[in-house]
């Protein structure tokens, strides 16, 4: 095909690819037959004739895009605009370790070993999307934290879509290595510019090795013709703990793959989300932690609020194997409602099949509590006031563990102004 | 000040009010007592404007003006204030966060601009310092935590913050300890002024000693079946409630 005439076939991964097209081809795009798909259809996402490359390089001035950037803070940055890597907006680093681009690992000597190693070794081999990712991965964002090495600041991976193209296809594929006792900081950002349909599959492979620590943040607050499929896959060893906080509050379609695998003991993952949609948004997080070895916690905790005639999804899968005694898992996912139109689906999905284990989940679909509401209106918040605060608070529980001060505030100031709030304080 | 006239309240079909007749005037404070049941609290929540329960007769008059179609915020903005038996714990948001929501959107239904920061500041430090409150307590989420005497004082801060005309206390003494009371009872009493008035409901008079009442009422079966000054409240601290059933049964 087109694409393969552009690359070298001769390329190591060249096997992977072919492999990848070829199961794509068999599967095609998931349907809500599937069951993993029964609330979320990507039919008209198909019928758009989406641009693969963009025909063009394109370029922004730092001024226009500053507001989408951590500013407040020093980061790494790795941008893209359109998908091709933008040296201009971007801060990589070589220094102890690496935060470069997923291009230069997959054709440069020097990355050949970790490569080899990790890339492709966690993402699903089956599920379809992740295998079109595959087959087409050429850029995206490549970290690599050495044993025992920290890099100074967070990294940002911001994608734009400035719209040039009417409509355009991005495939984003990135890989992160963590090795033993090191940590990393990172914050995902995909930001279309303009009103042109944007789609991104994208798949992310995470390794957190021995005491490994990784905090990832991932800022879905896109525009209303922007699509996104977010395929993450997390390998953890031994006492690494790996957290992951998605932010969803814009986009038209947004369907997160969140997957994390245990393969070590007294590791803790952690997934925590806010889900703020109005209009006729739709998300839908698919979460599964897999415990493969005995002594492992997983902390979910998912919040939403719909309101119009959005729709969200909640599908959280635990499987504990039958080694894995004394995993802790925790579950929670608790939804407002705010219109009568708006509707969530939310389903816990466990498979245990070890004996000594706590597992505890919980979903609730509600209203505001009356009394919560008498009570800030006796201190004379006025009642619609009084009930964006309660949603404010609803949502803001689950920041407490974002460990990046500035981007706390940020989110903040996000869900403030998503619940139209005034809040009478300044963040 | 404070004009409750005849007034009936029922919650889904069940009447818990049954006529009651209170006059408050400014720098009065009033008690009201009685045992479980006899509608202390749905007094309460009926003059801070709770909706689940439905005036059938008679109303509940604020400086002159009927209060049946103002709502809970707008009664608070007048100046009423209602200390929760069971206050409401809200994670997310700051007792700091809370109270400048608070006194701001008051202010804003005043026609006045935001507290200025520094003066907000200013009157948390001198409030909370007032009722003992540690400063890290204030930057905790509402209530969530709290210890029953750490949100009883955290309501008498939150009315320290708020100024009101009308204070009602609502079962304050309950889950507090000693010290705990006695420091609760001081802030109430260092706002005491000839310009507003307190109503205190409890079970217990143990409260009374500390916060002194010009008059005493004693709540049955949804009426006031006694009134007096402040030696009733000794009086029932002695006899007990079971009396009233007696002579209710005569």
């Amino acid at each position: 095909m087109a694409f393969e005439n552009t690359i070298d076939v001769e390329h190591p991964i060249h096997d992977i690819r072919s492999e990848a097209i070829k199961n794509f081809e068999s599967k095609g795009f998931p349907s809500k037959k599937d069951e993993a798909w029964k609330y979320t259809s990507l039919n008209s996402l198909q019928k758009v004739d989406f641009s693969i490359f963009p025909k063009e390089e394109n370029t922004l001035e730092y001024s226009q895009v500053k507001k989408y950037f951590l500013h407040e803070i020093d980061t790494y940055k790795i941008v893209f605009i359109d998908g091709i890597y933008s040296s201009y907006l971007s801060e990589t680093t070589h220094d102890g370790v690496d935060i470069c681009l997923m291009s230069s690992a997959l054709t440069k000597p020097m990355y050949q070993q970790v490569m080899d190693l990790y890339f492709n070794k966690v993402a699903s081999k089956e599920e379809s999307l992740t295998t079109l990712n595959t087959a087409f991965s050429r850029e995206g964002a490549y970290i690599y934290i050495p044993k025992n090495k920290m890099p100074k600041k967070p990294v940002e991976i911001i994608h734009f879509a400035t719209g040039n193209e009417a409509s355009l296809l991005l495939q984003p594929r990135n890989l992160i290595v963590v090795e033993e006792n090191a940590e990393l900081q990172v914050i995902e950002r995909h930001q279309s510019l303009t009103k042109n349909e944007v789609f991104t599959n994208s798949v992310t492979e995470i390794f957190a090795d021995k005491s490994a620590i990784i905090d990832y943040y991932k800022v879905q607050n896109n525009n209303a013709a922007a699509s996104m499929i977010d395929n993450t896959y997390i390998s953890q060893k031994n006492t690494s703990n790996v957290s992951v906080h998605t932010f969803s509050f814009g986009g038209k379609l947004t369907r997160n793959n969140l997957n994390f695998f245990q393969n070590g003991e007294h590791i803790n993952s952690t997934m925590k989300g806010v889900t703020i949609l109005g209009d006729k948004q739709h998300v839908d997080h698919h979460t599964l932690v897999h415990h493969r070895q005995p002594n492992c916690e997983s902390h979910q905790d998912y919040k939403g609020i719909y309101g119009e005639n959005s729709t969200g999804v909640f599908n959280g899968k635990i499987i504990v194997d039958k080694i894995a005694q004394k995993t802790n898992a925790f579950q929670q996912n608790n939804n407002v409602l705010v219109s009568d139109k708006a509707t969530i689906n939310t389903k816990p999905q466990l498979e245990i099949f070890a004996d000594d284990v706590k597992c505890s989940h919980g979903c609730t679909i509600g209203q505001l509590d009356e009394d919560a509401l008498f009570y800030l209106q006796t201190r004379g918040i006025p009642q619609k006031e009084a009930r964006a605060l309660l949603m404010y608070a609803f949502a803001n529980n689950v920041l407490q563990s974002v460990r990046i001060p500035e981007l706390k505030k940020r989110i903040n100031k996000l869900i403030a102004t998503k619940l139209g709030v005034r809040l009478g304080f300044e963040l | 000040m404070l004009k409750i006239k005849d007034l009936h309240a029922k919650v889904e079909d069940k009447e818990i009010l049954k006529g009651i007749n209170l006059e408050l005037n400014a720098g009065e404070v009033h008690a009201i007592m009685g045992p479980n049941g006899s509608g202390k609290s749905t007094l309460a929540s009926v003059i801070a404007g709770k909706e689940e329960f439905e005036i059938t007769k008679g109303g509940v008059f604020f400086e002159n003006e009927d209060l049946e179609d103002t709502a809970p915020e707008e009664r608070a903005h007048k100046g009423i204030f209602l200390s929760f038996q069971y206050p409401v714990e809200i994670p997310g948001v700051s007792v700091t966060n809370f109270m400048k929501t608070a006194i701001n959107e008051s202010r804003k239904a005043r026609g006045m601009e935001d507290m200025p920061a520094n003066e907000m500041l200013k009157l948390i430090r001198e409030k909370s310092e007032m009722l003992d409150i540690d400063r890290k307590f204030l930057s905790r989420s509402l209530n969530e935590g709290f210890s029953g005497g750490e949100k009883k004082r955290n309501e008498i801060f939150q009315m320290a913050m708020l100024e009101p005309k009308l204070a009602i206390l609502d079962e304050t003494d309950s889950g507090l300890d000693i010290d705990a009371l006695r420091i609760v009872a001081n802030g109430v009493n260092k706002l005491r002024s000839k310009d507003n008035a307190v109503l205190v409901i409890t079970h217990y008079q143990r409260l009374l000693e500390y916060i002194v009442p010009d008059f005493v009422h004693v709540l049955h079966d949804g009426k006031i079946v006694k009134s007096g000054d402040k030696a009733l409240a000794l009086e029932l601290e002695e006899k007990g409630y079971d009396w009233l059933k007696q002579e209710s049964a005569v």
